[in-house]
């Protein structure tokens, strides 16, 4: 009995309380709706603002009547990681009649992605593609490609292309299946086949494991590197976020390494900017295995003209080691 | 009646003698090795192997072809044989279903020590894409191991009823699990009519699954740049070398299981013969699409090519090329158009040829071409230019035979390797047809 009272008091008052919200709820549009139409009656002939359509023609329009469309904000919101940055077209151009094999863009490379492995992510090739062509240094980093044959064979989606260009890999999804390094034409994946060695805790391990924590994200790949799974060059998302360029691009001494943006059709190699395209035009720009279809976002300009002998990188040259590992 | 009784006495599965027992202790050691071998490999990493960036793939992979390639011969034989209504089948095909299952549950696994993070399997389905051909080979190995599986299953019910029978008395223990493997098998018309229809509709499915399973692996390597691998030869080139490698493991288990068992009243003379005219033509129907694969680039010789060409016919890998290019196929195709060539004894030594070069045939498939990569290989230890299993490897690789073999060891021990019921019914069929005749 006494239980029954009970819940028909709280029956009681859960359904008063409902009542009062509704009540209130509907005044409240009640108001809206009565100031809205005398905003109409009221200020319809004084403020007007003249607009102009898509196609081009002025119209004018009543100030009330305007109200701001919803997507017109989004380009403001935070970059999605795995979407890029919106509208942003990342590329590089990569001038061979400049490289004198100075190996410079490969140790910042190492240096500030902690690269321990024995396989370089950028590499400087000795190329010499027949007897009778003439040789010349190559410098290569990840193609980002725009059709990348990577991402297509990827089981889950570990690596993936953004809109802004980049072709990232997310260690932490990576299965470790290398068929996307089988995929790739540039060889440019390397693998993390044991425990990356960094060796004993120096303070750059530490910056670097903090730097961990505080961005723990796939713009930062192989800071640190993930046993049994992928890495390779990621254009530096982490610099470029901030305006700059890079690692490989600062660190040459000749200025081989263009970076820049096609939406905005200029590079830069930090000394000179130029126009993507006059540059692309002017001095016969291509791209590697352009017959393959992968539709890279690296071009290069032809050794020709060259600006140092080639026989200068020779000293610099070592077939067989792309990595200085950590005592 | 007496007759099944006589049959189930000689082909009841029979306890193994001491070399039967020796044999299987061997497989079972070797593959604790291989598994202690296998868990140091994911304490420390792939380092173990001799893998590098260049060899990224090396004879986990090959290997995983290769069970995949063996996992065939349930799709060829009973099929096959099946649907063009070839008789002789009746002995071997429980042995070709046999090896087909081990076989496909070795490849499954075998494609998993690949990985290099193990841990993260769940990710192929949770994060599943379906343009990768990894996903596709995630979709049908396990459709193929549960084909084959009931293709192996259906046909053992009227014989699982007969064995509960058997040992009814003996081992009342073993007699109570055939029965309740043999889900009530009574042998009434009705059930005939279920197991006939559902063994063809199998029967019928495995054709499509087999093809589609080796297509798969073909793609996997197809669907990629690199020379020797991107050609529209690989689909057929990988199902006709399956045929041969499935039908040479066959004739070789068939040999030893006559031998171990001793069933030469069973398995004559007359079924080698026909096995052997079986694996000539696949040998050439494979020959073949090795000479599409082979030869033909060497009319255009594009760069790319010849340089691939060259490691195979006279470079690194040249010795291991012909030993299984005339070991492998032209040898067994030669001994094999002739009579004498299909006696038992000889078949057996031409089987285990066929199997050993098949295994080494996928090693050249994957090794070399990862060697010859379209920019040079530089900036990389020196021994990152070649590629030879290490320990590690040989002991995981070694081990994962050794189960699939030990698989089909228990499945032959515990199973009759021949349809009991069936070989009843069809020497009935022929004792009526000689009664009539006279």
């Amino acid at each position: 009995m006494e239980n029954n009272k009970k819940n028909s008091r709280r029956y009681f008052l859960g359904n008063g309380l409902k009542l009062s919200l509704a009540t209130a709820l509907g005044t409240i549009g009640l108001a809206k709706f009565t100031s809205k139409l005398k905003a109409k009656t009221d200020n319809n002939t004084v403020e007007t603002m003249e607009l102009m359509t898509t196609d081009g023609t002025l119209i004018e329009v009543d100030t009330s009547e305007v109200v701001d469309v919803k997507h017109s904000k989004d380009h403001k919101k935070k970059y999605n990681l795995r979407e890029g940055m919106p509208n942003r077209k990342f590329v590089m151009v990569i001038d061979l009649a400049k490289c004198k094999n100075a190996l410079k863009c490969q140790i910042a490379c190492n240096k500030h992605h902690y690269i321990t492995g024995d396989h370089a992510w950028i590499k400087v090739y000795k190329m010499q593609e027949d007897e009778d062509t003439a040789p010349y240094w190559m410098p290569t980093t990840c193609m980002h490609c725009d059709h990348p044959a990577c991402v297509t064979v990827c089981p889950v989606d570990a690596t993936f292309k953004r809109r802004d260009g980049l072709v990232l890999i997310d260690n932490e999804r990576c299965i470790g299946c290398r068929f996307c390094m089988a995929a790739c034409p540039y060889s440019t994946r390397v693998f993390n086949w044991s425990e990356p060695a960094y060796g004993e805790e120096t303070e750059i391990t530490m910056n670097m494991h903090m730097q961990h924590v505080e961005h723990n994200s796939i713009e930062f790949t192989g800071m640190p590197s993930v046993k049994g799974t992928v890495d390779k060059c990621d254009f530096c998302p982490h610099t470029i976020k901030e305006n700059i360029l890079p690692h490989c691009v600062t660190a040459c001494p000749n200025g081989v390494f263009y970076f820049g943006d096609k939406y905005e059709d200029t590079v830069t190699n930090g000394e000179e900017t130029l126009r993507l395209s006059k540059l692309i035009v002017d001095k016969h720009g291509y791209r590697l295995m352009e017959g393959l279809g992968t539709k890279p976002s690296v071009y290069y300009l032809p050794p020709v003209d060259r600006l140092v002998d080639f026989e200068d990188g020779l000293k610099d040259f070592t077939d067989f080691k792309s990595v200085d590992k950590p005592e | 009646m007496k007759n099944t009784d006589k049959l189930t006495k000689d082909l009841a599965p029979r306890k193994f003698g001491k070399a039967g027992v020796i044999w299987t202790w061997s497989l079972i050691v070797i593959s604790v090795l291989g598994i202690i071998a296998y868990i140091d490999q994911v304490i420390k990493g792939q380092m173990v192997t001799n893998m590098n960036d260049y060899a990224l793939w090396g004879i986990y992979i090959s290997n995983f072809v290769f069970f995949v390639a063996t996992s065939f011969v349930g799709t060829v034989t009973v099929a096959v044989l099946r649907l063009t209504n070839n008789s002789w089948r009746t002995p071997i095909v429980r042995i070709a279903e046999i090896i087909s299952l081990a076989s496909i549950i070795m490849a499954g696994i075998t494609i998993m020590i690949d990985m290099g993070r193990p841990d993260r399997l769940l990710n192929l389905f949770i994060h599943a894409r379906l343009q990768s051909p990894i996903t596709w080979d995630v979709i049908i190995i396990p459709t193929y191991i549960v084909i084959s599986l009931l293709l192996l299953y259906f046909p053992l019910l009227p014989d699982l009823a007969l064995l509960k029978k058997h040992y009814k008395k003996t081992k009342p223990k073993l007699s109570k699990w055939y029965g309740k493997l043999s889900l009530n098998w009574t042998g009434s018309d009705a059930q005939k009519k279920i197991q006939l229809k559902s063994i063809h509709i199998i029967a019928i499915l495995t054709i499509p699954a087999g093809f589609m399973l080796q297509t798969i692996d073909a793609w996997l390597f197809s669907t990629l740049f690199r020379v020797g691998w991107d050609s529209t030869n690989m689909g057929a080139y990988f199902i006709s070398g399956a045929s041969v490698a499935g039908v040479g493991a066959l004739v070789a288990v068939v040999y030893v299981i006559q031998k171990a068992y001793k069933l030469e009243d069973y398995i004559t003379d007359y079924h080698f013969d026909k096995l052997g005219k079986f694996l000539v033509l696949t040998c050439l129907i494979y020959l073949y699409f090795n000479i599409n694969e082979y030869l033909l680039p060497q009319l255009t010789s594009k760069k790319e090519e010849i340089t691939h060409a060259n490691v195979l016919f006279t470079g690194e890998y040249a010795p291991l090329f012909w030993f299984v290019t005339v070991g492998g196929l032209v040898i067994p195709i030669i001994v094999l158009l002739f009579k004498k060539g299909r006696k038992p004894l000889p078949m057996f030594l031409i089987g285990l040829l066929v199997v050993l070069g098949s295994w080494w045939k996928r090693y050249l498939i994957v090794t070399p071409t990862l060697l010859h990569p379209f920019l040079p290989i530089q900036g990389v230890p020196e021994s990152w230019r070649h590629y030879f299993p290490s320990l590690h490897e040989w002991l995981i690789t070694a081990a994962t035979l050794a189960m699939a073999l030990l698989i089909i060891t228990i499945l032959v021990r515990y199973l009759p390797v021949i349809p009991i019921q069936r070989t009843a019914e069809e020497r009935e069929l022929l004792k009526k047809e000689e009664n009539n005749k006279s």
